[in-house]
């Protein structure tokens, strides 16, 4: 039996073709904006991961380190060590700035890890080149997305830092690039002002007859030494034993810390939940226009393409085709215009798209199944209202005007 | 030759549609979440690892002295400025003396009052033994009473006395008149060594208290380098050790050789920092300003020669019973974990290992995602992306 769908598109597969690859662009396009939304949550997501925490400990009543800024003192990771099932506990700092390499610089988050070694909560899980932090002081781990290469020298405030180890998807909530840094100087990056400023508050002291008092001479350098320490943390990351319940510990640090205590389902809530909870939105906005834009765009192109064949469909009812073989061409048709516009999309998405955009795009195999279901409802839909008008037509009009 | 036209549309077509298709498999398995995983392998090397020990510290004069007054006054003269060599024994200042030349002066002349009055007992004792000798000789003829003998005796008794006051008078006056000039001559700054200004914290006029400093010496042949060591990373720290300074202002440069001179006995509770002493073995020229920042590396001895690792391809996996430090090792194509211990590691990145792995087991080192055991994997020789 001869396929009048098959022999069909043969006449004009030039035109079918094209159409169809054109529809794959759209298609692609939405795919890809699915990507940038699963991307977004993704990336929060990320964020947890590579903090290996199974707790976050923050200053009390915040949402912090992600959400808001949140700052507890550096010695307070002694206590929580000492709660009940923490196996390991490790300060953190996080900063998001202008890192400066050369001439250029890069936003990214910069993240202070305590001394340790591989496996410490916050350092980074797994490197892509180069080797993990082993100074204390000036040396750096960075995503590979800053751009930075091996032997780099970043600036860090008025510090240098040599790049030692690369990694990949370490990125802050906002998809900022993460660069690890050993902690002393992540505390002292965020508090350190510029020299200028370090010298205005040291005359600014000096002119305060308050501490500079000539019966104590040495008042006023102690009280510039307290200016320029910084004894604080943005929050304590806590691995807990195997075997016990992340929510009890919680509890206990909670209840005996007096300190707000955050398990991995409540930071996870907060970070998309709230964090990143309208950009998300917006971008999931913009993903169901387009998707409603696309099925339309579809519809139409399917439906002109059967009406421009209305005269030969006329031919077909005047020589008396049945009713459900032009019912299986059309339908035909336009699934297989659909299945060339997924498959099209789905590779200009993935290998065009998708590595175009500076933030991540994350194309999931299931988002690809549904819409893959989608285009071919779409297809069926489309192609049933074009159904409608090939039926209605006149076989008259095959020989007529 | 009729459905020719057919086929050759046919062909063209298929020509189109088979590579897309085979692309699109080809995406949908190889990119993605779908995709396997490129991981690179290391080997396990048996290697002599060196560990050193990074810190950084101040550079720091071991021995400073502040020279100020020990009472309250105000500063008369400063001879020197920052920078000057000064020799022990110089005189760097002095106090404003106030009256201290008047009271000399006082003293002077109470001396001198005093001179007088030993003279004027001196001639009473005189007169008196004279006189007591004359009535014992007339008391002994039974000339006069012995009453009047008596009294003479006595007289040269007072005037015996009197003298010994007038002496004693002297005595104390002139020490007064040594503690005032000691106590102006206390009023000079002087140098208690050959030593280096570092520090001109008071100008002349100035009032100051006591013990406050007028002028900073330090010993510029004691220069040494407050290095501060993370205690985590302090262990096998010991006196002598070599070390290697870099000054913040010779950055990339090899820095200069110096030893561990001590380990204070007090670390730092608060910082969590061990406190390390290092000294030059050739003091640098020019001097480093005190307060300079220094990079300090200490060679440990090597360590006897055992299976090492790179610290990359040390990873923590959790599972719901434990948690572990380890390796992922390729066995059959197929990701397994292995735990390991852990021993020293240098600053280098390589980590000995004690427990787990041997010489010549291959191990992941660098992967381009977190893995797990169901991760399908692709063995390269560079991961993509990462610049060589």
């Amino acid at each position: 039996m001869i396929s009048l769908a098959g022999r069909d598109i043969m006449h004009a597969w030039g035109k079918f073709v094209f159409t169809g690859m054109g529809l794959g662009l759209l298609i692609g396009i939405t795919l890809s904006m699915a990507g940038i939304y699963r991307g977004m949550v993704d990336d929060g997501k990320a964020l947890l991961d590579n903090s290996g925490a199974d707790l976050w400990v923050v200053q009390k009543d915040t949402l912090g380190p992600y959400a808001e800024p949140s700052s507890i003192f550096d010695d307070a990771w002694r206590g929580i060590l000492g709660m009940p099932g923490v196996a390991r506990a490790a300060n953190v700092t996080y900063l998001t700035m202008q890192v400066r390499q050369g001439e250029r610089d890069v936003r990214t988050l910069v993240t202070g890890v305590t001394p340790g070694g591989p496996g410490t909560p916050g350092w980074p899980p797994y490197l892509v080149a180069g080797r993990q932090i082993t100074r204390g002081h000036y040396e750096a781990v960075a995503d590979i997305a800053t751009g930075f290469a091996l032997g780099d020298r970043l600036q860090i405030r008025r510090n240098h830092y040599i790049v030692v180890g690369l990694t990949r998807r370490m990125v802050s909530s906002g998809g900022d690039p993460m660069v690890f840094i050993p902690l002393k100087d992540a505390q002292e990056a965020q508090f350190l002002k510029d020299n200028d400023a370090i010298r205005q508050q040291r005359r600014r002291t000096a002119a305060n007859p308050a501490f500079n008092r000539p019966q104590v001479p040495d008042l006023l350098n102690a009280v510039i030494a307290s200016q320029s320490t910084n004894a604080y943390v943005n929050a304590v990351l806590v691995q807990i034993e195997a075997g016990h319940d992340a929510n009890e510990v919680a509890e206990s640090i909670r209840r005996w810390k007096r300190l707000t205590v955050y398990t991995r389902s409540q930071m996870e809530e907060i970070l998309i939940g709230k964090l990143i909870a309208t950009s998300a939105r917006q971008i999931f906005m913009f993903l169901v226009i387009l998707s409603i834009v696309s099925a339309a765009i579809v519809a139409f192109i399917i439906y002109t393409l059967t009406l421009g064949k209305i005269r030969e469909i006329a031919v077909l009812k005047l020589i008396g085709t049945k009713n459900r073989t032009i019912v299986s061409l059309i339908m035909q048709q336009s699934i297989a215009l659909g299945l060339i516009g997924f498959v099209v999309g789905k590779i200009t998405a993935t290998l065009v798209m998708a590595p175009i955009f500076p933030k991540y795009v994350l194309l999931e195999p299931l988002d690809s199944l549904i819409g893959f279901g989608a285009v071919v409802v779409i297809c069926i839909l489309a192609s049933i209202i074009a159904i409608r008008a090939a039926l209605r037509v006149d076989p008259a009009e095959a020989i007529g005007g | 030759m009729k459905r020719l036209p057919i086929q050759k549309r046919t062909l063209a077509m298929f020509a189109v549609i088979i590579p897309l298709f085979v692309l699109f498999v080809y995406v949908a398995l190889r990119s993605g979440p779908l995709a396997p995983v490129s991981v690179t392998l290391a080997t396990v090397e048996t290697y002599d690892i060196t560990p050193t020990l990074f810190g950084i510290g101040t550079v720091e004069a071991r021995y400073t002295y502040k020279i100020g007054p020990t009472f309250a006054g105000r500063v008369n003269h400063v001879n020197v400025n920052v920078g000057d060599s000064v020799k022990a024994g110089q005189e760097l200042g002095g106090m404003d003396p106030v009256d201290i030349d008047e009271r000399i002066r006082a003293q002077d002349a109470a001396l001198k009052r005093a001179k007088a009055q030993l003279d004027e007992a001196r001639a009473r004792l005189y007169f008196a033994q004279t006189q007591a000798q004359r009535y014992e000789k007339l008391f002994a003829l039974r000339a006069t009473s012995e009453e009047l003998a008596a009294t003479r005796r006595q007289e040269l008794q007072v005037a015996e006395a009197g003298l010994n006051a007038a002496r004693e008078e002297v005595a104390r006056i002139r020490s007064e008149q040594e503690a005032l000039i000691a106590q102006r001559d206390n009023l000079r700054l002087i140098s208690p060594v050959d030593g280096l200004v570092v520090a001109r914290d008071a100008d002349p006029g100035t009032t100051i208290v006591a013990g406050q400093a007028v002028v900073e010496l330090i010993d510029p042949e004691s220069l040494w380098v407050n290095v501060h060591f993370d205690q985590i990373h302090a262990r096998g720290l010991a006196a002598d050790l070599p070390a290697q300074i870099v000054l913040r202002s010779q950055k990339g440069e090899t820095g200069a050789a110096g030893h561990v001179l001590w380990i204070e006995p007090l670390a730092d509770a608060v910082t969590e920092e061990t406190l390390a002493k290092v000294v030059f073995d050739q003091l640098p020229e020019p001097l480093p300003p005190i307060g300079e920042l220094a990079e300090v590396n200490v060679d440990l001895p090597a360590l006897p020669p055992g299976p090492v690792l790179p610290n990359a391809a040390i990873q923590r996996i959790k599972s719901k019973l434990s948690s572990k430090l380890g390796v992922w090792q390729v066995k059959n194509g197929e990701l397994q974990f292995t735990p390991v211990s852990l021993g020293t590691s240098d600053l280098d990145g390589r980590i000995q290992v004690r427990e787990g792995l041997k010489a010549g087991d291959q191990v992941v080192v660098y992967s381009a995602k977190a893995l797990n055991t169901h991760t399908r994997i692709r063995v390269v020789e560079h991961l993509p992306g990462v610049k060589q």
